[in-house]
């Protein structure tokens, strides 16, 4: 299609990609704070062996890090690593990897960040574009702006609210948790519905709080839409609504919030990551929490760089896609 | 001859937070079929209103307070609005100032010529749809390619006769050409006028064209219609107005065009364009006329025929002069 | 009938006040979040003119008691007074959102002024910096940051700065694009020929038209800024030791407030945080309105 667009936003992938490895690279180093130590201080102190000991396990797992070698090879050390997809060890679980943990949790945060953006997306975009076409319904208007309401608001306190109300008050739905205690993960229709009960809270939470975002968006490149020539004109050729919203309005419309679904994606996820954390469902957030309470470094390092990455690449596949619907970029 | 539009007292106002503003003070035009008439006058004086009125395309905050508009002895103000969209593009089309922006970026020209036939006769079939859009195409000389390409693959000129291709489909009996040309070179605004004369005669509708270039109207019109403040104050047919204007702001209009004989400074009209908001009281012109009399100051002039044909809104002229 | 038409007296132009209330009537959004925004600012300054500041730390009061007359949010399992905490914590927001909300905003002017103004070399170098790191979530650097600065000493301003290290590349490049615009105008054209320095250029010309977008962009930021400390706290990288709202919410989970049936205890500083950002936000929305009058909605 188009080689030097191609490379070129491949490169910026790369351009991020390093930065944000760079950036957790040396952040942690140039702060005062030894991790090693920190983790080990809180054992010794929880299980009791003595400072010397301490600073042998400390030096012992220094150079198993590679944290004692000159701080430039480190930095190479760990740049090869990324290449490879290897994200070190975990200090807590050890023999572990960090590439390891990450894939156990994966799926569960995948899921939810996935279905919670799509149905979000539409639902606000099809709100937004309702909302700031002159013909819709007072009521339904007033719906739209309603979910305004909702934008500023983080999903993780819409979270809180639904627990109070719908888990704590009306004991309708779960309080949090991936699934009801004592029940055996399997195949089974049973325990499947009884996953998706413990994601409809967290899931309700998400969409709410990221449909604003999108009504806002779609309403103000509505109104613009509107004030378009070409959409006087299809009036003017005596075009029926229906045919004018379709073609004209809603498909011009929609192509810079696709641009817009690529640069949300960021917030989705960490609005997912700490939505996660209040549920306590087996996602990457809940992965997060434990690793800050537990003081596992590259954990946490390693989780932060996996989702940097991840979305930047996100970002360059959305826009790969984009000129398969804009036939103005196709062409040039 | 029986007049294929006739506007009749047609006023529209804008309500504002500053109050109401009059675009369109009760006007009143009557055009044969065939017949071209250039609507000329400064910005803002109602001539792009005259046209959405016509369409019924006034939006809020601006209504039709009254009047009619008839086309071929159909009053499309008494029309629902169903049927308003049906008789838009069939019965008075609109040409845009197209070079710009007036197609839809993302779909097909083609896909843009038979929504707007599909919009008026549903069962039509594909295959005659795409022979009267290619049709279309043709008649503005435009190759059939163009049918398959979108916008952002033309030049301007190609844009704005795509709009004049969309315009005649339906065969209207009025076309309104809002500023066809202001955005294009010296050169395609030639070949865009020649093709709105090509097929004006082809259908023989009336035009209005709307615009600021009187020597544009000069070459291809009948008649000129001068609007001032949302009043029409004079129309007269092109000789006429060239030679001998009647209304003081008519005279002053051509007095301030350049001519080839006579080197110098500009003519200008002293004075500005009065606000919508709050217009003089009698002839809203008085302030800025030379010619201003006590009465212009309080009474405001109706519209009258002279004897030459022109008609013109002034009290020099009639029985009060 | 054709004498006066309109008189003088029906048209007459309202004054400024009435204008602008009649204004806030289109624009619901920035009245409401005015609205709101007086609340919690008035909730915030009465509240510390007549709590006890201690009562908002732990070891205070008797733990765990629910709403009641004496203790109106209830009381924590550390024995804090949830209303004198709310309080505090409010003041806390407050302080690292403008904080850190200012400086952001500041630096990204005077990063979008030398970028739009002086182009070339440094304007490449510095739109490519924020664009580079716009797309890395900054919430997940900022865990990095917090997490690596050892968690006793973590205090409101080191949050604030946590915060800020992440946030002045939206308003740079919003004053950028602000600046290039204005550069092409004629006023800054009629300026420069008649000969009027860069600087004075800058401070006499350009700025005053600007202040629209740098007082929406400062909003954005203190937005942008509360959201982030909030996030932060909440997944227990706030300073564990004040009664910051996220780390109110982030303990009470740790203990499973909900589970225990002390449902008061996260209930208070979500809907405080509610009130908050969705006040920012409606003022935000409003002036967005405001300064692109195509937004403007045609009634």
């Amino acid at each position: 299609m188009n080689f030097r667009l191609l490379s070129k936003r491949l490169l910026f992938l790369l351009m991020v990609v390093w930065a944000a490895s760079t950036i957790t690279f040396f952040i942690p180093r140039i702060s005062p704070k030894n991790p090693v130590r920190e983790r080990f201080a809180e054992l010794a102190r929880t299980g009791g062996f003595s400072p010397e000991d301490l600073e042998v396990i400390v030096a012992d797992y220094s150079q198993r890090f590679g944290l004692d070698k000159p701080l430039l090879q480190q930095y190479g050390d760990y740049m090869w690593g990324i290449l490879r997809f290897d994200l070190g060890i975990s200090l807590n679980k050890f023999p572990k990897t960090v590439m390891q943990l990450i894939y156990e949790s994966l799926p569960w945060t995948i899921g939810l960040v996935f279905i919670t953006t799509i149905l979000s997306f539409i639902l606000g975009n099809w709100l937004g574009a309702l909302a700031a076409w002159p013909r819709s319904p007072d009521w339904l208007k007033n719906i739209a702006t309603s979910f305004v309401l909702f934008q500023g608001v983080p999903p993780v306190l819409l979270g809180i609210l639904l627990i109070f109300f719908i888990g704590f008050k009306l004991k309708l739905l779960p309080l949090g948790g991936a699934y009801s205690i004592g029940t055996v993960p399997d195949q089974s229709i049973g325990f499947f519905l009884d996953v998706l009960r413990h994601q409809l809270l967290p899931g309700i939470a998400l969409v709410l709080g990221s449909v604003g975002g999108w009504v806002i968006s779609m309403r103000g490149m509505g109104v613009t839409i509107q004030g378009e020539d070409y959409v006087t004109f299809a009036e003017h050729k005596g075009l029926g609504p229906r045919v004018i919203f379709r073609d004209y309005y809603l498909r011009n419309a929609l192509l810079p919030q696709i641009t817009g679904l690529a640069l949300a994606l960021g917030n989705l996820v960490t609005s997912a990551i700490v939505v996660e954390g209040i549920f306590a469902l087996p996602g990457l957030g809940t992965m997060l929490n434990s690793a800050i309470r537990s003081n596992d470094f590259s954990v946490i390092y390693g989780i932060v760089l996996f989702i940097t990455i991840g979305i930047a690449t996100l970002m360059v596949i959305v826009e790969f896609l984009y000129p398969l619907l804009d036939p103005r970029i196709r062409h040039q | 001859m029986k007049p294929v539009l006739k506007v009749v007292d047609l006023e529209v106002s804008y309500y504002t937070d500053a109050g109401r503003a009059k675009a369109l003070d009760r006007v009143n035009l009557e055009l044969n079929a065939g017949e071209k008439i250039g609507l000329v006058g400064e910005s803002g004086s109602g001539k792009s209103t005259m046209a959405l009125a016509m369409m019924r395309m006034i939006k809020p905050p601006g209504r039709i307070e009254h009047g009619q508009v008839i086309v071929d002895g159909n009053d499309l103000t008494s029309l629902s609005d169903e049927q308003m969209l049906k008789a838009r593009l069939s019965q008075i089309a609109y040409i845009p100032q197209g070079a710009m922006n007036s197609l839809n970026p993302v779909t097909r020209i083609g896909a843009q010529m038979i929504d707007a036939i599909k919009a008026h006769s549903p069962n039509m079939p594909k295959d005659k749809m795409r022979a009267r859009s290619l049709k279309a195409l043709e008649s503005v000389e435009l190759k059939p390619e163009v049918f398959r390409m979108y916008a952002h693959e033309l030049s301007g000129g190609m844009k704005q006769r795509v709009c004049i291709a969309i315009g005649i489909l339906l065969e209207p009996k009025v076309i309104i050409a809002d500023e066809p040309t202001s955005a294009l070179d010296v050169v395609t605004q030639r070949q865009v006028m020649e093709t709105i004369n090509k097929v004006q005669a082809e259908i023989g509708a009336a035009v209005i064209l709307i615009g600021h270039d009187m020597g544009l109207m000069a070459q291809s019109m009948d008649k000129v219609a001068v609007m001032y403040a949302g009043r029409l104050v004079e129309v007269s047919t092109v000789k006429e107005m060239f030679t001998a204007p009647k209304h003081p702001y008519s005279q002053a209009l051509i007095r301030s065009l350049p001519k080839l004989d006579v080197r110098g400074v500009f003519q200008g009209i002293p004075g500005l364009a009065p606000s919508l908001l709050r217009l003089p009281s009698g002839c809203a012109f008085h302030p800025r006329c030379q010619e201003a009399m006590d009465k212009c100051k309080t009474l405001r002039p109706e519209n009258q025929v002279l004897a030459s044909g022109s008609r013109v809104t002034c009290h020099l002229y009639g029985e009060g002069a | 009938m054709s004498s006066v038409t309109l008189s003088n007296t029906a048209i007459r132009q309202p004054n400024k006040v009435t204008l602008f209330f009649r204004y806030l009537r289109r624009n619901p959004s920035l009245t409401f979040g005015l609205l709101i925004m007086l609340f919690l600012v008035i909730f915030t300054v009465h509240g510390l003119l007549t709590i006890n500041t201690k009562d908002a730390y732990p070891l205070a009061v008797r733990p765990k008691m629910p709403p009641s007359f004496q203790y109106p949010l209830g009381t924590d399992f550390f024995g804090r007074d949830l209303y004198a905490a709310m309080v505090i914590g409010m003041w806390q927001t407050a302080v690292i959102g403008v904080f850190a909300g200012a400086l952001g905003t500041i630096i990204g002017t005077i990063f979008g002024f030398i970028s739009a103004y002086f182009g070339g070399f440094i304007d490449a170098a510095i739109t490519s910096i924020c664009q580079i790191l716009i797309p890395i979530p900054a919430f997940l650097i900022q865990v990095i940051i917090a997490g690596s600065i050892d968690k006793r000493s973590v205090t409101i301003l080191t949050m604030a700065w946590v915060v800020l290290l992440l946030a002045w590349m939206g308003p740079t490049l919003v004053i950028r694009a602000q600046v290039l615009s204005m550069k092409e105008r004629q006023f800054v054209s009629v300026a420069k020929l008649s000969g009027m320095t860069s600087l004075g250029i800058i401070f006499k010309e350009i700025l005053p038209n600007l202040l629209p977008f740098i007082a929406a962009a400062f909003i954005a930021q203190v937005f942008q800024a509360v959201f982030a400390s909030f996030y932060l706290a909440i997944v227990g990288l706030g300073p564990v030791r004040e009664p910051l709202l996220g780390n109110t919410i982030w303990s009470a989970q740790t203990q499973g407030a909900f589970f225990n049936g002390w449902w008061w205890w996260p209930i208070g500083p979500a809907v405080a945080m509610i009130l908050i950002l969705g006040s920012l936000a409606l003022i935000n929305m409003g002036m967005d309105e405001m300064a692109n009058p195509r937004i403007r909605r045609s009634e």
